[in-house]
C-alpha cells in the first residue's frame, strides 16, 4: 500500500491541478477519459476479476445516461445528485434482472446473452419515439451541483465551457476518486477474493463453499452500477443522449479500452480509458478512417501485447531491473 | 394486442397479401441462412465466434455492387448473374488469407482474445469499405429489372426475389450434401468433434480450418451478393446483419447447420410479421426470442450440447 501511495499521490495532485495547466478542450477530454475509466473499472470487475466477458455493457451505460434525460423530460429536474441517484437506481434494477439471466452461463454464451439483452434496450430506444425521441435523442441541460452549494464565482458570467472544464471536471474527479476507492475495497475484500477464486477455478471455489452463481450475480450488479454511474456523468458532459450509446459496438469500445490498458491489473482499465479517449479524439480529428486505426491497434495488441499497456510496461520494467 | 390480432386476421384473410408475406419471409430467411450458415460452420469447426462475419457479408455486397456497376452496358443478360458469384469468390479469397494470418495464432489462447481480434477486424473492414467505395450506398437495379415479376395466387411478386429464395435453398441443400455426403465432410465433422484425435489420425487440421473458414466466408459473400441488387451496399449493413445472424444461430443452436436453416425461417417469419403488425418492438421481440431460447435451451433448438 505504501508503495502504491508513492505513485498515487503525485498522480492525484496532477489531476487536481490539470484544469489550470491545460486548455479547456483538453480538460474536457480528460473528463471523458475519467468517466470511461469509471465504466471500465466496473466492467473489469467482471472481466478481470470474475472472468466473464460481457459484450453488453452499453446497456448499463445507456440506462445510466437515459435516466437523467427522463428526469429532465418528465419532471424538469436539474440537480446533479438526483441524476446520479436515478442513474444508480435504474442501472441497479436493469443489471439485477439482466445479470440474473446472464450468470447462468459463462464464456461465449454469457457474452452473446449479454449482447442480445443490450440490443433489446437499443432497439426500444430507437423505436419508441414518444419516449426517447428516437435518433434525435434527448437533451440534458447544465444541472446544479451539490444543490447550488458549489456555484461558481463567475456567477451568471460562467459559460457552458467554463462549467464543463472547471466545476464539472472537479465533480467528475471527486466521483472518480470515490469510485476508485470503493472498487479498491471491493476487490481486496473477501468478496473480491472469492470472485478471483471463481475466475481461477470455478469447481474448487464451489467446493470451498463459494456460492458461485450468486457471487457472479452480485459482481454483475456492482459492475452494472459503476458503468451506469459513468453513463449519468457522461450525459451531462455530452449534453445529449441518443440510442447510439446503447448499440453493441459501444460495448465493444468498453472491452477495447479495458484490454488496451490491461485487464489483469487494477489500474490498467483506468489507464486504458484515458489513453483510448485521447487516441480516439485525435484519430477522429486526424482521419475519417479512425475505426481502421483503432481496429488495427486492437489487432496488434491482441497479437503482440495481450497484457495491455500496463502489463507490458510491467514486464519491461521487471526485465530491466533484473538486468541491472 | 387487439391491433395485433386485427392485423393478423387481415393478413390471413386475403390470399394475395398472405402469399406475398410468406414469400417475403422466405426471401428474408434465405439471406439470413446464407449469413448464419457461415457463422455457425466456422463456430462448429474452430469454436470461434467471428464478429467480423457480418462485415464479410457486407464486403460481398460491395464487391458485387462494384462489379455490376462496371459491367452494366458491357455485359448483357444472363452473364450479369454470373457476377453475383464474383462477390462470393472475392470474400472467400479474403477469408483464405485472414484465417492463417490473424486467427491461427489465437486458437490456443482464451476465447476473449478471439472475440477481440475479430472485433478489431470488424472495425478495420468497415473502414476499408468506406475508403474503397466512399460513404454513399452502391445501388444497382439491373438484375431485378432484367427478370421482371410474376403473379402468384393474385400477388405480384418480383422474380428476382424468388431467385434469391431458390439460391438460399440450393445453398442449404448443397451445404448439407457437402458436409454429410462427401469425404471432405467426414473430415470436417471429425475435426469439429475432436481436433486432436483427427490430427492424430492424419488429418491436416490446419488445412481443414482454412477450408472451413473459406467456405464460411463464401456463404457470407454470397448472401451479400444476392441482396445487393435489392437493398444496395450500405455502410453499417454488416454490423446489423451480424446481430440478426446471432439471433438465428442462437435460436437454431451454435454450430448446427439444420439449426441455422430452421432459425433463419423462424426469424424470417417473425421479422415479416413484426414489420406488418408490431413495427415498434419488432427488433426487441427478435432479441428477446434469442434471450429466451438461450435461457431455456442454451444449446439451441437443434444444437448438440
Amino acid at each position: 500500500m505504501t508503495r502504491n501511495l508513492r505513485y498515487l499521490i503525485p498522480i492525484a495532485l496532477l489531476l487536481v491541478i490539470l484544469p489550470y495547466a491545460l486548455p479547456p478542450y483538453q480538460t474536457i477530454l480528460f473528463s471523458y477519459g475519467l468517466i470511461f475509466a469509471i465504466a471500465a473499472l466496473g466492467f473489469n470487475l467482471l472481466l478481470g476479476y470474475t472472468g466473464l466477458l460481457s459484450f453488453g455493457h452499453s446497456a448499463y451505460f445507456g440506462v445510466g445516461a437515459y435516466a437523467p434525460a427522463f428526469l429532465v423530460k418528465y419532471f424538469g429536474a436539474g440537480s446533479m445528485e438526483l441524476f446520479l441517484l436515478a442513474g444508480i437506481f435504474f442501472t441497479a434494477v436493469v443489471s439485477a434482472v439482466f445479470g440474473f439471466i446472464c450468470v447462468r452461463y459463462t464464456r461465449i454464451f454469457f457474452a452473446i446473452l449479454a449482447l442480445a439483452l443490450s440490443q433489446v434496450l437499443w432497439s426500444l430506444a430507437l423505436k419508441l419515439f414518444w419516449l426517447t425521441n428516437g435518433t434525435d435523442g434527448l437533451r440534458v441541460p447544465t444541472p446544479t451541483l451539490l444543490g447550488g452549494l458549489a456555484s461558481d464565482v463567475l456567477g451568471s458570467a460562467e459559460t457552458k465551457l467554463d462549467f464543463l472544464s472547471h466545476r464539472y471536471y472537479y465533480y467528475v474527479l471527486a466521483v472518480f476518486f470515490l469510485c476508485v476507492a470503493v472498487m479498491w475495497v471491493i476487490v481486496n475484500s473477501p468478496f473480491g477474493k472469492a470472485l478471483q477464486a471463481i475466475r481461477d477455478n470455478e469447481t474448487r471455489a464451489e467446493f470451498v463453499g463459494v456460492q458461485v452463481r450468486r457471487y457472479r450475480w452480485i459482481a454483475f450488479l456492482v459492475s452494472g452500477v459503476f458503468t451506469g454511474l459513468a453513463g449519468s456523468l457522461w450525459v451531462v458532459l455530452n449534453g445529449l443522449v441518443t440510442p447510439d450509446i446503447l448499440y453493441w459496438t459501444f460495448s465493444g469500445e468498453i472491452v477495447f479500452l479495458t484490454v488496451l490498458g490491461g485487464f489483469r491489473t487494477f489500474a490498467g482499465p483506468i489507464l486504458g480509458a484515458v489513453v483510448f479517449n485521447f487516441l480516439k479524439a485525435y484519430a477522429v480529428g486526424f482521419t475519417v478512417y479512425w475505426q481502421f486505426l483503432l481496429g488495427a491497434v486492437l489487432v496488434v495488441i491482441v497479437l503482440s501485447m495481450p497484457t495491455g499497456i500496463l502489463g507490458t510496461a510491467n514486464t519491461i520494467w521487471l526485465r530491466l531491473r533484473r538486468a541491472a | 394486442m387487439t391491433a395485433f390480432v386485427q392485423c393478423l386476421g387481415f393478413t390471413l384473410s386475403s390470399a394475395d397479401i398472405l402469399t406475398a408475406q410468406i414469400l417475403n419471409s422466405l426471401f428474408y430467411a434465405s439471406i439470413l441462412f446464407l449469413i448464419a450458415s457461415g457463422l455457425t460452420l466456422v463456430y462448429g469447426v474452430m469454436r470461434i465466434v467471428n464478429l467480423a462475419h457480418g462485415n464479410l457479408f457486407a464486403l460481398g455486397a460491395y464487391v458485387t455492387g462494384w462489379a455490376l456497376g462496371h459491367a452494366v452496358g458491357w455485359v448483357s443478360g444472363p452473364l450479369l448473374f454470373a457476377l453475383l458469384l464474383a462477390g462470393a469468390i472475392a470474400v472467400a479469397a479474403v477469408g483464405a488469407v485472414l484465417e492463417p494470418t490473424l486467427l491461427r495464432p489465437l486458437y490456443k489462447r482464451a476465447e476473449e482474445y478471439q472475440l477481440l481480434i475479430t472485433f478489431g477486424l470488424l472495425l478495420v473492414l468497415e473502414d476499408m469499405m468506406h475508403w474503397l467505395w466512399g460513404p454513399h450506398p452502391l445501388t444497382s437495379g439491373a438484375l431485378p429489372d432484367l427478370v421482371g415479376s410474376a403473379t402468384i395466387f393474385g400477388a405480384t411478386y418480383p422474380n428476382y426475389n424468388i431467385l434469391v429464395i431458390a439460391v438460399g435453398f440450393a445453398a442449404a441443400v448443397g451445404l448439407w450434401a457437402f458436409v454429410y455426403k462427401t469425404r471432405f465432410g467426414v473430415i470436417l465433422r471429425a475435426t469439429s468433434q475432436n481436433m486432436r484425435m483427427a490430427s492424430a489420425l492424419g488429418v491436416n487440421v490446419k488445412r481443414v480450418y482454412v477450408q472451413a473458414f473459406t467456405i464460411g466466408c463464401f456463404m457470407a459473400g454470397l448472401g451479400g451478393a444476392v441482396i445487393m441488387p435489392i437493398s444496395g451496399a450500405v455502410l453499417g449493413m454488416g454490423i446489423e446483419a451480424l446481430i440478426l445472424a446471432f439471433v438465428v444461430v442462437v435460436v437454431g443452436g451454435l454450430g448446427s447447420l439444420e439449426g441455422a436453416l430452421i432459425g433463419a425461417i423462424i426469424v424470417g417469419l417473425v421479422r415479416t410479421l413484426g414489420i406488418m403488425c408490431f413495427p415498434e418492438i419488432e427488433l426487441a421481440v427478435l432479441y428477446l426470442i434469442a434471450a429466451v431460447v438461450l435461457l431455456v435451451r442454451p444449446e439451441g433448438l437443434f444444437g448438440r450440447a
